[in-house]
């Protein structure tokens, strides 16, 4: 088989040291190597959003981003995310509006909606329709996810002051 | 009041818009489904080979490559099978692998059993099959020339609808294509195997009917049904596309795990899931009817001509439920409604959400819009002509819709929520002035039929146990996908004992605790499995209740259970507590709860009898605006009201028609399945099949329950709501017709479902000469 090639990067930051198949992805390496199994397969196609992760706090595919890719870099997931608090008032208001059914595309729908939210401000709901749309959810509808996103782009903005 | 008003008002959980037992576990990644579970060591990997062509005698299949491919330790043929070579839900059509016949493109021809997935799914594009090519059926068209069909002709109805439709001052006819719909999961079809003693397996399946999975499996490896268990925590969505669909795989898993004596995965990739597993059917549907000039049906003659693919898998209930609902909520004073089951050489279409009762309910709004347009009347107006009412209650096979009120309340109170008829005489004015960009406007009702028209499977088990510090263990048959069923059924265990919910452990579904159950679908889960699980909380409950009775020397009818105590008057006890002394006193606290729905029952040889318990409504208001240069089109708003009887829970239920509408949005308008002249599926990626995104949702999207208690006795009072809010979205079809409707006032709309942008241009250039603007 293929040789290994050595990688070393930050996971929710913890440095990671690991050889791994150069055609290997990053969620599947998260997945397989790190048991972190938020970061959900949908499609492999760099389609639906379930395996959403920040790169560099970057919002990526890691379904298209190849493991040997991320060398060097710093990769945060939901685990992460949710350990460190940061999305603990969006996850909060997904729960509350029940934006989330079979909870699939859940991970991928909180990373790419914090990573509107941290634009600041209130976006309009067109704002974030569009900001959403390249997450697929087959559940929900979308209208959940959309006014959870809203409800807490205004309660940061009216925590700011 | 209301009798059981005093009963509601009691419940702590019931009624409540509680989050998903597994929200807070969701929104932290943490809630594994089948394919996050810590694989075992050794586990292996199993991918599957595909047919190269969808029609073909199989004349040899070379595997060498694959054998020796690098990370293989095993290849599995049809001669590998110890058991049966079937994994159809009852036909015995359904090979696993294929011997001779190869009947669809993608078909499972062998599987590679390899150390990692990567290695599998490789080695699994090296097999060789040589073939001698057959020309393929394809579509409905192809079939009736064929005279091809996987089950008999069936057809029900009344009167003599074809001398009526004579006899009427109007008639009309016309030819109607309803497309099919992929699922789409997002978790997609996944199974692990772990062998163990005695040749048993233990499979972990992402599936709706784990009964069946179990059967299947047995069946395979030529096993007693003991010797297999499935189980099943949790899907990453279903939709009916893991009713019947996923014991090919978790039966090709369990193969791979016998011959191998290693725990063996098998997760299809998407391609293959989308390729290789059925569809929504799709239909062609004739049809003729003759009505008088107000636009009151007297007569309607229909015949649907489903594609099921190469075999019968669930076709048989599926077309019955499309007939169920051809007559969607009017009455039809004669009426025939028949049917063709059509093989073709594709894959084998299965269960989706509604199950077949959409395509009956679209034709016939269709139907009804096709009448309206020719008498130059709102199509809303015909409709409330021909809505069933009193004396016109009976519907084509027999049975008495005794609710219509309910329905025509919804319809009623939605006109004016939605101020109906105000946009309609806007979207006129609007209209004559606006050249390119035309709006319509659409307004139509569900009534959707609520039990399994198989009527033995109306019927559920449940297995509650209460441990001797007083938490719960709760078990039933019923499956998780998201849909909410654990969290409104551990609400009802926890009322019925008077605690907290934080102290029903919901576990997961297992073909070990509760046998021989039915698959989670039809929109019965909650209505079955509620109950099971009430009756058995209840058994335990009244043991506890006397022992309580007995050590206080009261009668148990004095016994109240509340507030996690345990009360006679202002006396008392902890319900850990009284748990504890009934295991002192060997009182049991375990028990096996069965419900099985009362009142259905239906005679199919005679096409008459009460098929459903009750119906669920809704109505639903659509406008949309097209662009008559592009076919572009957008959904501007849409207000919704739909009957949940008394909901469980009114926050998953919302959720439910929320997610329905859009799906159903999806099938009608985006989601494209296409079939080459060789009966290979063309859009068998999200790069070519499109379902909604976020964007396509109305911006203004107004949902509302219509909670009036059930008339039956249902759960808590409560109605099914799985399927019927899919339906609502007929009505943004029907507002893409009367848009179109509006470029020639008095002509027919030539346009099939889907809607998508080419369909809709294609309808302009149709009715509009092609001369454009
Ligand atoms: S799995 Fe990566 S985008 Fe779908
Ligand atoms: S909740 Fe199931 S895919 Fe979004």
């Amino acid at each position: 088989m293929t040789a290994t090639v050595s990688i070393t990067l930050t996971v929710n930051g913890e440095t990671v040291r690991a050889e791994v198949p150069p055609r290997m992805h990053l969620a599947d390496f998260l997945r397989e190597r790190l048991a972190l199994t938020g970061t959900h397969i949908g499609c492999e196609h760099g389609v639906c959003g379930a395996c959403t992760v920040r790169l560099d706090g970057e919002i990526v595919r890691g379904c298209l981003v190849l493991a040997v890719q991320a060398n060097g870099m710093s990769v945060e997931t939901v685990e992460g995310a949710s350990d460190s608090g940061e999305l603990q008032d969006l996850q909060d208001a997904f729960r509350e509006r029940n934006a989330l059914q079979c909870g699939y595309c859940t991970p991928g729908m909180l990373l790419t909606a914090q990573e509107l939210l941290a634009k600041g401000g209130v976006p309009d709901r067109e704002t974030i329709r569009e900001h959403m749309s390249g997450n697929y959810c087959r559940c929900t509808g979308y209208q959940a996810i959309v006014d959870a996103v809203e409800t807490t782009a205004r309660n940061r903005a009216a925590a700011r002051g | 009041m209301q009798p059981n008003d005093a009963e509601a008002a009691a419940l702590r959980h019931v009624h409540k818009p509680l989050p998903h037992d597994s929200a807070v576990k969701h929104v932290q990644g943490s809630a594994p489904y089948v394919d996050d579970l810590p694989e075992p060591e050794g586990t292996l990997h199993v991918a599957v080979g595909r047919a190269p062509i969808a029609r073909a005698r199989l004349q040899e299949l070379d595997l060498k490559a694959v054998r020796a491919a690098p990370g293989v330790v095993a290849v599995l043929t049809a001669a590998d099978i110890p058991g049966r070579n079937d994994v159809s839900p009852s036909m015995g059509d359904d090979p696993m692998f294929v011997e001779r016949e190869i009947l669809f493109h993608a078909q499972a021809l062998f599987a590679v059993v390899a150390t990692t997935r990567e290695a599998a799914r490789r080695a699994a594009l090296l097999g060789i099959a040589k073939t001698t090519a057959l020309k393929p059926r394809v579509t409905v068209e192809d079939a009736l020339a064929a005279d091809a069909t996987v089950l008999p002709d069936y057809a029900f109805g009344r009167g003599d609808p074809a001398a009526e439709i004579e006899r009427a001052p109007h008639r009309l006819g016309g030819t109607f294509r309803i497309g099919g719909q992929e699922h789409f999961y997002l978790e997609g079809q996944v199974a692990l195997a772990i062998p163990g003693e005695d040749g048993s397996v233990h499979v972990q399946s992402s599936t709706q009917h784990p009964t069946e999975v179990q059967h299947v499996v047995a069946r395979v490896l030529g096993l007693p049904d003991a010797f297999v268990t499935c189980e099943v925590r949790r899907m990453g969505g279903a939709f009916g596309g893991k009713e019947s669909q996923a014991t090919q795989w978790a039966a090709i898993a369990a193969l791979a795990a016998r011959a191998t004596g290693r725990p063996c995965k098998l997760r299809l990739d998407r391609d293959d899931d989308m390729a290789m597993t059925g569809k929504r059917h799709d239909f062609r549907v004739d049809w003729q009817v003759g009505f008088d000039d107000e636009g009151r049906i007297a007569a309607l003659d229909s015949l649907f001509l489903a594609r099921c693919g190469y075999s019968a898998d669930l076709s048989q209930g599926v077309v019955d439920r499309t007939m169920f609902h051809a007559d969607s909520s009017y009455f039809l004073p004669a009426v025939r409604i028949a049917s063709r089951r059509l093989k073709t050489d594709t894959v084998s279409n299965t269960a989706f959400r509604g199950f077949g009762g959409p395509q009956g309910m679209l034709a016939m709004e269709r139907v009804i819009d096709a009448v309206a347009w020719s008498l130059g009347k709102d199509p809303l107006d015909v409709r409330r002509l021909n809505f069933y009412a009193a004396g016109r209650d009976v519907t084509p096979y027999g049975m008495t819709v005794e609710d219509h009120a309910t329905g025509r309340r919804i319809l009623d109170e939605l006109e004016e929520r939605s101020d109906y008829r105000a946009r309609r005489a806007e979207i006129a004015e609007f209209n004559a002035r606006s050249t390119i960009l035309k709006r319509g406007i659409a307004l139509t009702p569900v009534k959707f039929g609520i039990s399994f028209t198989l009527t033995r499977l109306n019927q559920a088990g449940a297995l509650v146990h209460v441990y001797a510090d007083g938490s719960i263990h709760l078990n039933h048959g019923g499956t998780e996908m998201g849909q909410g069923l654990n969290q409104k059924v551990a609400q009802i265990v926890a009322d019925e004992f008077g605690v907290g919910l934080e102290r029903v452990r919901i576990t997961a579904t297992s073909t070990g605790k509760v046998p021989n159950t039915s698959p989670t679908a039809a929109s019965s889960g909650s209505d079955l499995n509620g109950m099971a699980a009430r009756i058995a909380a209840r058994a335990i409950r009244d043991r506890m209740a006397a022992q309580a009775a007995s050590e206080w020397g009261v009668a148990p009818e004095a016994i109240e259970f509340r507030d996690d105590r345990v009360f006679v008057g202002n006396d008392g006890m902890s319900f850990a507590e009284l748990a504890g002394r009934c295991c002192a006193a060997r009182v049991p606290l375990s028990e096996a709860g069965h419900y099985a729905t009362p009142k259905v029952a239906w005679n199919r040889d005679e096409g008459t009898g009460r098929p459903f318990f009750y119906f669920a409504y809704g109505a639903a208001c659509s406008e949309v605006t097209i662009d008559t240069m592009t076919g572009e089109m957008r959904l501007d708003r849409v207000d919704v009201l739909h009957d949940v009887g008394r909901s469980l829970n009114p926050a998953i239920d919302i959720g439910q028609i929320e997610g329905g509408f859009v799906q159903g949005l999806g099938w009608l308008t985006t989601e494209e399945l296409v079939y080459d002249a060789e009966g290979r599926l063309r859009t068998h990626a999200p790069s070519t099949y499109k379902i909604p995104v976020a964007s396509d949702v109305p911006a203004d999207f107004r949902v509302h329950l219509h909670q009036e208690p059930n008339r039956e006795d249902t759960i808590h009072r409560s109605k099914a709501v799985g399927e019927p809010p899919l339906m609502l979205a007929n009505s943004v079809f029907c507002a893409i017709a009367d848009a179109l409707h509006s470029l020639a006032p008095g002509k027919p709309v030539p346009l099939d479902a889907p809607a998508t942008p080419e369909a809709i241009l294609k309808a302009v250039e149709d009715l509009t000469g092609g001369i454009g603007f």
